[in-house]
C-alpha cells in the first residue's frame, strides 16, 4: 500500500465547461498524440486497422442523454479523465508505489518502471479514468502533462496540458484549485462548479461546470409586444410605411 | 519531502524543430505546428499565429500523424491489368504513367476537347486545376460542390455577394443571439467552436435549428427540432411575423438592399417583373430629397421604400410593396405552417419575437466613422446583434437554393449582415453575382476554352446550350434543368457519361472524389455504370483516371492511378483565387510545404499537371519555345500571374520597398518568406472598413488596393433577384430563349425571383404514407468524410455508425439495444443496427456520413467494423427520382442549382432478423496496399 503525501497548498486540475463542450473529441485526440510521444510508455493501439480496434486513451469524451421531467431530452457531452484527487484510491491501493500523488502540487502519476501492471489502481478508481497498456503492461492515465506545464523548452504561452491547449470551444481551464484567487477557483464558484460523484469521497481536484439551463425561452406572451400587428396585409403595410417612412429623420417631403 | 518520490524530468526535449504548414484534414486549414524528431514527424499542434484556428485543433487535426503514415497511401502509380472493379493492378513507373495519360488525353485535345470530363473533388487548388481543364478546352470541369453546398453558396453570392463558412461568419465578439440552423460540422470547423465558446463566455444565447440535438445543437440554449425540408418555410413565417409588426430595419433596407428598387408591374409587358432602369441600364428608385427617379447608387440619393412610379400606363412598384403582398400572406403565418415544420405557431411567434427584440432594442453602436457609396457619411456603425449560421442541413434538399435565399431575406430585414453583432464577409467577399464570371463552354479543338468554367448565370443567354438547345456539358450544368449551377454536377457525370448524354465521353478523369463510395448517389448502380461494357465489349465509359492519395473506394474503378502525396508532403496554396481562409477582421492566405519527402514513388498532383500539362502543349503550361513551363506546383505558385500584379499567393509579393501584401511582382523567395512566417500572410482590414463592406468606399478603396479586385464595386442587396425572375419570365414565354415545355411549370414556380417554399420535389412522387420517415446523416466532428477511417485513432472514435431512431418510432417497432432494421426508400434496402436517441425530431432517423467502408479498401481488415457494421444511406438515394409516368426521369436535384437533394430522402423502417453484417454487402476488392500492422506503438524521439 502507497502512502499519500499531505495535502498540497497547490493543486493543479482541469476545470471541464459541460456548457461549452460540443463533445469534437480534439482534446482526446491532442491527448493521444502528446502522451504517445512523450511521458513513459507510448499510448499503443492493437488491431489497430483491424476488427477490434482497440488502444489506450487517457481522456475520453462520452454522450449522455438526459431526459428533463419536462420538455426536450438533452445531450450532453462529457470529457472524463483522471481527476487528480486528494484522497486518490489508485495511490494508496498500489502495491508497489508505483502510483503516487506528487506532494508539490497534487498531481497524481504512475512511475512506469515501478508498475507491474496489477491493475489494482484501475479497480479502486471510482472513475475507470486508468488504462492498462496492452503493449507495455504499464498501468497510463492523465499526467496533467507534467511534462509540458513547467517545461523549460516550450514558450511559456504553451506551458499547459495538451488537452486545454487544443479545446476549441475553450471548455477546457487548467489551474490552481488550491489557490481561491486563480482563475479556475473563480470560475468554480461563478458558475457552481461541482464534484463528480462527491459520495465516493476521493475530493476530486478537477471540477465540472454545469450546463445553464435550456430550453427555457419565454413563451409567446411575454414577448409579444415585439410583434404587435402594424397591418394585416400588404395594402395595410405600405400604409403603415409611409407613416413611419415620414417619421424617419429627412423624411419624405 | 518526507515521501520517496521519484525524480522526474520536467522539461524534457520537445522536438528538434517545428516546422508551420497547414492542416488538410478537412477543408477548415488551420495553421499547424508539425514537431518533428530525427526528421520524423513527431507531434501536430495547432499554430497560435494562424488567424483561422488561434492554436487550437480539432481531433481531426491533431489525428494527422496516423493520416500520413497510413497504410492506405498509395505507393506508386498503379496500371489496371484486371476487369474494373476487381482491384487488379501492377506498378508501373512515372514515365510509363504519364505516357500513357498523354496518350489518352493529346487525341482528346486535338479533336474533341469536350470528351474529357476533368473533376475534382475535394481539391483545394481548384483555380489551379480550373485553369488547366480551361488550358486543356474541355468545358467539362467542376469541383465536388454541386453535391456538397452549392445552394449555400449560389443563393448567398445572389443575394448579397457572399454565404457563409468561407464568405461569412457571425460576428462572435459582438453578437447577443445566434441562430445556427442544422451544420453538425462545417469547413469553418474550429472557428464556428471558438466562436460558440466565445459567445457562452460573454452570456450570449444561442438557438440550434436542427431535427438532431447533437455537437453544436446540444450546447444550444434553446433547440428547434424541426421537421427536415421545411426550413424556409420557418424562415419565412418568421419574416411574416416580422414584416406584419413592422420590425424591419427601414432605413438599412431603403439604403443598402434593392427594396427600394421599382419593378414593372405589368403583366402584358416584355419587362414584366423587370427592374426599371435608366438609359445607362442602371435600377431606378425613387429618391426622397426630390420624389423623382434616380439611380440606385446616385451621389447623394436617399431610396424611397414605399414610392411608385407610373410611366407610360405602366406602375412600377418597389420590390418592398411586393414582399408585403407575399409574406404578409396568411400563407405564411406561424398557424398555417407549424404542423408541415413540426414547431407550434406560438414557439415561431416568439422566436420571431425573439429576433425583434434582440435586433432593435439591443442595437448596439461602435465609434467608428465611415463613408458610403453615396458619399454619405455615417458618424457610427449601427449594428443588430442577431447572427446567423447554416451549411448543408438547409441547403441539400431540392427547395434549398430558394430556403437558403429565405434566410439571407431574414437576416437583412433585421438589418443584420456587415454590421456590428451581425453576420461578416470575409475578405475578398463580398463580391455581387454580376462581380464573378459568367460561366464558358466555347470549345475550340487544340486550343483553351473561352474562359473560366464556372459563374453566375444572369439569364436565358448565359446558359450553356448549344445552337441545336442541347448542353454543352456532360454534367448539364446551365441548362434550363438547372440554370444556376454555379459549382456544376459532379453527381451527375458518371451517369450521364454512361447514358451518353448529352453525349459520349472517353476519359473521365477525376481527384480526390470516392465517387464509387460515398459521394454517389445509388452507389450499386454507379459500380455497373463505371465497369458496363458495350456490344464490343469496351468500357462504356472508356477511360477512368483516378489520383489520389490513399487506396479508396474509388481505385479499383480507373485504369490509371496517378498516386498523391499526403498533406505533408506536398506544396499547395490556399489562394484569394480559391477558397480563401481569411476572417472577417483580416485577409489571409497560407500555403502547405513538404515538410517531409515522400518515402514512396509519389508526386503532388497539381505538380503532375503542370508535367501533363506541358506534355499537352497546353497554353499556360509551356514557354514560348515549348518547353515545361512550371517545374512543379511550386514553380506555379510562386511565378504564375493571374492578372497584373496578382497571383496565386497574395503575401511577401515584390514591392519597391521590399516584400508587400496584396498587389506585387513575382518574389522567386515568396515560399520561403511563407515558410518564416509560420506558413501564411496575413493583413487587418482598416477598422473603417470592418463593416459595411459592399455599401463602404473605405472598404472598396482598401480592396483595390490589395488586388481582390481592380475597380471599386459597390452594390446593394438583392432581396429580388432578377435573372432568377428572367428565367421565370422565359418559362412564361418571354424572349427568344425558350425552356422545353416539359420544364415550363417547373421553372415558374422554382425561379421566382423573391423566396418561396415548396415542398421537397420527391414527395411528390412517392407514397408518403408508405415512407413517411426523414432519414439523415451527418458529418461526425471527429471524422471527415471518408478520410477518416483509415486513421487508427480517428476509427476508435468513430468505427461504426448506428441508425439513430427517435423514441416514437422506437416504441412502435419494439426495437430493443443490439437490435436491427431493415430500412426502405422508393429505391433500395438496407439492413443495419439501430440505437436509440430521445434528442431527435419524432420523425426523423439519421446516420454518420461515410463511416461505412467496402471490404478490401483504405487498408483496412476485411472484418473491420466499417465494413461489417458501417453502412452508407447512400444505397437508399437515387440520382434520379422515381419515374411519375410522363416518360421522364427528374434528377434529384433542386432546379435551379442542381445540388444534390441528399436530404429529401424518405425511407420506412422495420425490425430485421439480426444479420452477419450490414446490407448491402458488397464483395471485397483486392488492395493495391498491404495490410496495416496489428499493433501501433507510435513513438519516434527515444
Amino acid at each position: 500500500m502507497t502512502q499519500l503525501p499531505p495535502p498540497s497548498a497547490k493543486k493543479l486540475g482541469l476545470v471541464i465547461d459541460l456548457d461549452t463542450c460540443v463533445g469534437c473529441h480534439a482534446c482526446v485526440v491532442s491527448c493521444k498524440g502528446w502522451n504517445t510521444e512523450n511521458y513513459g510508455a507510448p499510448l499503443s493501439d492493437q488491431d489497430a486497422y483491424g476488427a477490434n480496434p482497440s488502444g489506450t486513451f487517457l481522456n475520453r469524451v462520452h454522450s449522455y442523454e438526459v431526459q428533463p421531467e419536462q420538455g426536450e431530452a438533452q445531450l450532453i457531452h462529457f470529457p472524463k479523465s483522471c481527476l487528480h484527487c486528494e484522497d486518490a484510491p489508485c495511490v494508496t491501493v498500489c502495491p508497489t508505489g508505483a502510483s503516487y500523488k506528487r506532494a508539490e502540487d497534487g498531481i497524481v502519476l504512475v512511475n512506469e518502471s515501478d508498475c507491474i501492471g496489477c491493475g489494482l489502481c484501475a479497480w479502486a478508481c471510482p472513475y475507470g479514468a486508468r488504462e492498462l497498456d496492452a503493449k507495455e503492461g504499464v498501468m497510463k492515465k492523465c499526467t496533467l502533462c507534467v511534462d509540458r506545464i513547467y517545461n523549460e523548452n516550450l514558450p511559456e504561452e504553451d506551458r499547459q496540458p495538451a488537452c486545454v491547449r487544443t479545446c476549441p470551444s475553450g471548455a477546457r481551464h487548467f489551474g490552481d484549485l488550491g489557490d481561491e484567487n486563480s482563475d479556475v477557483s473563480k470560475l468554480v464558484a461563478e458558475r457552481g462548479g461541482f464534484d463528480l460523484m462527491p459520495e465516493q469521497g476521493t475530493k476530486p481536484v478537477n471540477k465540472y461546470l454545469p450546463p445553464r439551463p435550456k430550453d427555457e425561452m419565454p413563451e409567446f406572451d411575454v414577448l409579444a409586444p415585439y410583434l404587435e400587428p402594424i397591418a394585416s396585409d400588404g395594402k395595410g403595410f405600405v400604409g403603415w410605411l409611409d407613416k413611419a417612412l415620414s417619421a424617419m429623420p429627412g423624411g419624405a417631403k | 519531502m518526507s515521501l520517496d518520490q521519484p525524480q522526474l524530468d520536467t522539461s524534457p526535449h520537445v522536438s528538434d524543430e517545428v516546422r508551420k504548414t497547414t492542416c488538410y484534414m478537412c477543408a477548415c486549414r488551420c495553421g499547424i505546428n508539425v514537431h518533428m524528431k530525427e526528421g520524423k514527424v513527431a507531434y501536430i499542434e495547432g499554430n497560435k499565429d494562424h488567424p483561422v484556428n488561434q492554436g487550437v485543433l480539432c481531433a481531426k487535426g491533431s489525428a494527422g500523424i496516423m493520416q500520413h503514415n497510413a497504410p492506405s497511401r498509395l505507393r506508386a502509380p498503379l496500371k489496371r491489368v484486371g476487369e474494373r472493379g476487381s482491384g487488379e493492378f501492377e506498378e508501373i513507373s512515372w514515365e510509363e504513367a504519364l505516357t500513357m495519360a498523354t496518350g489518352l488525353l493529346k487525341p482528346i485535345r486535338e479533336k474533341n476537347p469536350e470528351k474529357l470530363a476533368f473533376f475534382t473533388g475535394r481539391d483545394q487548388s481548384q483555380s489551379f486545376t480550373g485553369f488547366w481543364a480551361q488550358g486543356f478546352g474541355t468545358p467539362n470541369f467542376a469541383a465536388h460542390g454541386g453535391f456538397c453546398s452549392v445552394n449555400m453558396a449560389a443563393a448567398g453570392i445572389y443575394t448579397m455577394g457572399g454565404a457563409f463558412w468561407e464568405f461569412g461568419q457571425p460576428d462572435w465578439d459582438h453578437t447577443k443571439l445566434f441562430m445556427l440552423f442544422g451544420v453538425a460540422e462545417d469547413h469553418d470547423s474550429n472557428p464556428i467552436k471558438m466562436g460558440i465558446g466565445k459567445i457562452k463566455q460573454r452570456g450570449a444565447r444561442m438557438i440550434g435549428v436542427n431535427p438532431i440535438r447533437t455537437g453544436y445543437n446540444a450546447v444550444a440554449d434553446d433547440w428547434v427540432g424541426i421537421t427536415p425540408g421545411t426550413d424556409g418555410l420557418f424562415i419565412l413565417a418568421m419574416v411574416h411575423c416580422l414584416m406584419k409588426a413592422g420590425k424591419v430595419d427601414l432605413e438599412y433596407l431603403a439604403r443598402f438592399t434593392n427594396a427600394s428598387v421599382l419593378i414593372n408591374e405589368d403583366p402584358k409587358s416584355e419587362q414584366f417583373g423587370l427592374f426599371l432602369r435608366d438609359k445607362d441600364g442602371q435600377p431606378q428608385v425613387i429618391d426622397r430629397n426630390t420624389g423623382k427617379l434616380a439611380a440606385w447608387n446616385g451621389k447623394g440619393v436617399e431610396p424611397d421604400l414605399s414610392g411608385t412610379h407610373r410611366a407610360k400606363g405602366v406602375t412600377h412598384r418597389p420590390v418592398f410593396h411586393q414582399m408585403a403582398d407575399r409574406y404578409l400572406s396568411d400563407d405564411y403565418a406561424p398557424e398555417a405552417v407549424a404542423e408541415r415544420c413540426g414547431i407550434p405557431a406560438q414557439r415561431i411567434r416568439a422566436l420571431a419575437a425573439d429576433l425583434a427584440r434582440v435586433a432593435f432594442d439591443e442595437a448596439i453602436e461602435l465609434d467608428r466613422p465611415w463613408t458610403d457609396f453615396r458619399g454619405k457619411k455615417h458618424e457610427k456603425m449601427v449594428g443588430r446583434p442577431v447572427s446567423f449560421h447554416a451549411m448543408r442541413g438547409i441547403s441539400a434538399h431540392s427547395n434549398g437554393f430558394q430556403t437558403c435565399r429565405a434566410l439571407h431575406i431574414l437576416q437583412i430585414i433585421l438589418g443584420s449582415v456587415e454590421v456590428p453583432g451581425g453576420m461578416r464577409f470575409k475578405p475578398p467577399y463580398p463580391k455581387p453575382a454580376t462581380a464573378h464570371p459568367k460561366p464558358h463552354g466555347k470549345v475550340t479543338p487544340g486550343a483553351a476554352l473561352d474562359g473560366p468554367h464556372l459563374g453566375y448565370t444572369q439569364g436565358p443567354e448565359d446558359l450553356l446550350l448549344n445552337d441545336a438547345g442541347d448542353p454543352i456539358r456532360i454534367d448539364k450544368a446551365y441548362t434550363w434543368e438547372n440554370p444556376m449551377s454555379a459549382h456544376g454536377l459532379m453527381h451527375m457525370v458518371i451517369s450521364n457519361a454512361h447514358a451518353g448524354v448529352p453525349y459520349k465521353i472517353d476519359t473521365l478523369f477525376m481527384y480526390m472524389a470516392n465517387m464509387s463510395w460515398n459521394s454517389s448517389m445509388n452507389v450499386g448502380g454507379v459500380h455497373k455504370m463505371l465497369t458496363d461494357k458495350d456490344e464490343n465489349g469496351d468500357y462504356v465509359i472508356p477511360n477512368i483516371i483516378y489520383s489520389d492519395a490513399y487506396s479508396s473506394e474509388m481505385v479499383a474503378y480507373a485504369d490509371l492511378i496517378l498516386p498523391d502525396t499526403t498533406y505533408l508532403e506536398r506544396h499547395d496554396c490556399i489562394s484569394l483565387l480559391d477558397r480563401p481562409i481569411c476572417e472577417a477582421d483580416g485577409v489571409a492566405d497560407a500555403i502547405r510545404w513538404p515538410v517531409v519527402e515522400p518515402d514512396r514513388d509519389v508526386r503532388g498532383f497539381q505538380s503532375v499537371l503542370c508535367d501533363l500539362g506541358a506534355r499537352l502543349d497546353m497554353p499556360g503550361f509551356v514557354n514560348e519555345d515549348g518547353s515545361q513551363k512550371y517545374q512543379d506546383y511550386a514553380d506555379y505558385i510562386t511565378n504564375h500571374i493571374r492578372r497584373p500584379g496578382v497571383g496565386p499567393l497574395a503575401g511577401f509579393r515584390k514591392g519597391k520597398d521590399g516584400p508587400q501584401g496584396g498587389r506585387g511582382d513575382v518574389n522567386p523567395n515568396q515560399i520561403q518568406d511563407y515558410i518564416d512566417n509560420g506558413g501564411f500572410w496575413a493583413e487587418h482590414v482598416p477598422e473603417n472598413a470592418a463593416y459595411y463592406k459592399p455599401f463602404s468606399m473605405d472598404y472598396q478603396n482598401w480592396a483595390v488596393e490589395k488586388g481582390f479586385y481592380d475597380a471599386v464595386q459597390p452594390y446593394i442587396f438583392q432581396l429580388y433577384v432578377e435573372p432568377l425572375r428572367k428565367f421565370q419570365a422565359a418559362a412564361e414565354g418571354i424572349g427568344e430563349r425558350q425552356p422545353p415545355e416539359h420544364l415550363r411549370e417547373r421553372l415558374k414556380l422554382t425561379m421566382d425571383p423573391l423566396p418561396i417554399w415548396y415542398g421537397p420535389l420527391e414527395d411528390d412522387q412517392i407514397d408518403l404514407d408508405e415512407y413517411p420517415i426523414h432519414a439523415l446523416t451527418q458529418r461526425p466532428m471527429a471524422m471527415y468524410h471518408s478520410w477518416g477511417t483509415q486513421n487508427a485513432w480517428l476509427r476508435q472514435i468513430h468505427g461504426h455508425n448506428p441508425l439513430y431512431v427517435p423514441t416514437k418510432i422506437w416504441e412502435a417497432n419494439g426495437f430493443e439495444e443490439g437490435d436491427w432494421a431493415k430500412v426502405s426508400s422508393t429505391h433500395g434496402s438496407i439492413v443495419v443496427p439501430v440505437a436509440h436517441q430521445a434528442s431527435l425530431n419524432a420523425n426523423t432517423v439519421w446516420t454518420w456520413n461515410a463511416i461505412g467502408k467496402r471490404k478490401g479498401t483504405w487498408a483496412l481488415d476485411e472484418g473491420a467494423p466499417e465494413a461489417t457494421k458501417g453502412f452508407l444511406l447512400n444505397h437508399l438515394i437515387h440520382e434520379l427520382l422515381p419515374p411519375k409516368g410522363d416518360g421522364l426521369r427528374w434528377a434529384n436535384s433542386d432546379p435551379v442549382t442542381g445540388q444534390a437533394a441528399w436530404f429529401d430522402l424518405r425511407v420506412k423502417i422495420e425490425k430485421s432478423a439480426v444479420p452477419n453484417e450490414a446490407q448491402p454487402a458488397m464483395p471485397a476488392i483486392k488492395s493495391p496496399v498491404a495490410k496495416g500492422p496489428s499493433e501501433l506503438n507510435w513513438k519516434v524521439g527515444k
